[in-house]
């Protein structure tokens, strides 16, 4: 996980290792189960040495009770990453290419693959759905699934554009 | 259990054409298909490919022109007028893209209407009216007009007056496709609950998000199956790498 996502979880007020579990949990839903607890405590370790957070102890000293607060340091680094732009590349070449190859030196159908991947991609995109009727209308989760489902549809499409187009090739 | 009995919907070599001679259209060309009972099952194709026809015929609005067709161990593609229309009306429940509610009964009525036809008491049909209105949330919406309720509510109605004979067999032409993708949600959350009722759902969608929801796909180019996907049973992925959380 990114250390400028725990950065910015902090951004909002000092707060203690759960609010910010508590807060990823919101925002992510289902998906929030990928980040563990060990995940974040690491981070908050890293981001602490390099002066980004501070942490201090309120009231009892039991080991929750710790309190990370951005140094201005940290601050500046959070700034900085909202204004940032960045977006996950479409990695679609790699898939392109292995068609092309299986086509030229005929080891595999294309069209075959296009099928295998086809159904891989449903299988998902049926969990995305499922994940996306079980949070509550308008929920911070529900909207990224719905983010996620729309890319898998945009690849679903693609996919059938390759489909047409490979077996017009092999008509040919 | 014989495959009749499992089977609720039974296809072989379904046809239906238009046309003759050059002009000759095959909408549905030579389909076979099984529906299991409490399967929900979608058919996904670009708009021509014939699945909004195949869905006519596996509900009686339309005849085959050749083929057969055996509904709960019935064979239903030979069946007089009437019969036909006895079929439609108690064994299969319709759900449109455009709602096709009458614009100018309450919600509450619309509901009504198919028990009423079916010959049901007034007192009857308006107590299980409330009650599929209360299934779709919508009981304090039951005296409202159409016009009156929301893309999202009028499905729901529609789908409870697909509801009021208490079909086997639930079909739906593009129900979502006039709807934004909340009352999208709202629509597949109660298509989840009928499945989870054990009635058998068959879904006609162009869109794929529509179609994954369902237990098995089946893919329609030109009147002909071309591709089925098992659904069910899920994926080795993970939904976190999906979103770029993994690892």
């Amino acid at each position: 996980m990114q250390q400028e996502v725990v950065l910015a979880m902090l951004a909002k007020e000092p707060s203690q290792g759960s609010q910010l579990r508590f807060r990823l949990d919101r925002a992510l839903g289902p998906l929030g189960e990928a980040i563990n607890d060990g995940q974040i405590y690491v981070t908050l370790g890293r981001l602490e040495k390099v002066g980004l957070i501070t942490r201090q102890l309120a009231g009892a000293s039991s080991a929750d009770r710790k309190v990370y607060e951005l140094t201005p340091a940290g601050q500046e680094r959070v700034t900085e990453w909202l204004s940032e732009v960045s977006w996950p590349k479409p990695d679609l070449a790699e898939f392109h290419l292995k068609l092309i190859a299986a086509a030229a030196a005929g080891l595999a159908d294309p069209i075959g693959i296009v099928d295998m991947q086809r159904r891989e991609l449903l299988r998902r995109l049926r969990e995305v759905e499922r994940a996306a009727m079980a949070e509550p209308d308008h929920s911070d989760a529900g909207l990224l699934l719905e983010g996620i489902a729309l890319r898998l549809q945009a690849d679903l499409r693609w996919l059938e554009a390759c489909e047409r187009i490979w077996t017009d090739r092999r008509s040919k | 259990m014989g495959e009749s009995e499992k089977a609720l919907v039974r296809a072989r070599g379904l046809r239906k054409e238009y046309g003759s001679g050059e002009g000759l259209v095959r909408a549905v060309d030579a389909v076979d298909l099984e529906v299991a009972r409490g399967e929900t099952l979608s058919i996904m194709g670009p708009s021509g490919c014939g699945k909004s026809t195949l869905l006519h015929l596996l509900g009686g609005l339309d005849r085959p022109s050749a083929g057969e067709l055996w509904m709960a161990g019935r064979r239903v593609d030979r069946l007089s007028e009437r019969a036909l229309a006895r079929l439609r009306r108690y064994e299969v429940g319709f759900v449109f893209q455009a709602y096709h509610l009458m614009d100018e009964l309450t919600a509450q009525e619309n509901v009504e209407l198919p028990a009423l036809l079916a010959g049901r008491s007034p007192g009857e049909a308006r107590r299980r009216a409330r009650q599929l209105l209360d299934q779709v949330g919508l009981a304090a919406r039951a005296d409202h007009l159409p016009s009156a309720l929301s893309g999202g509510q009028r499905q729901r109605v529609a789908i409870a007056r697909a509801l009021a004979n208490e079909p086997q067999l639930v079909l739906a032409d593009e129900p979502t496709g006039n709807l934004d993708s909340t009352a999208t949600l709202e629509v597949l959350r109660l298509f989840e609950a009928l499945h989870a009722a054990g009635l058998t759902l068959v879904i006609v969608t162009h869109d794929e998000r529509i179609a994954a929801t369902a237990d098995r796909l089946i893919s329609m180019r030109d009147g002909a199956f071309v591709d089925e996907t098992h659904l069910a049973g899920g994926t080795r992925g993970n939904l976190a790498d999906l979103a770029g959380l993994g690892g």
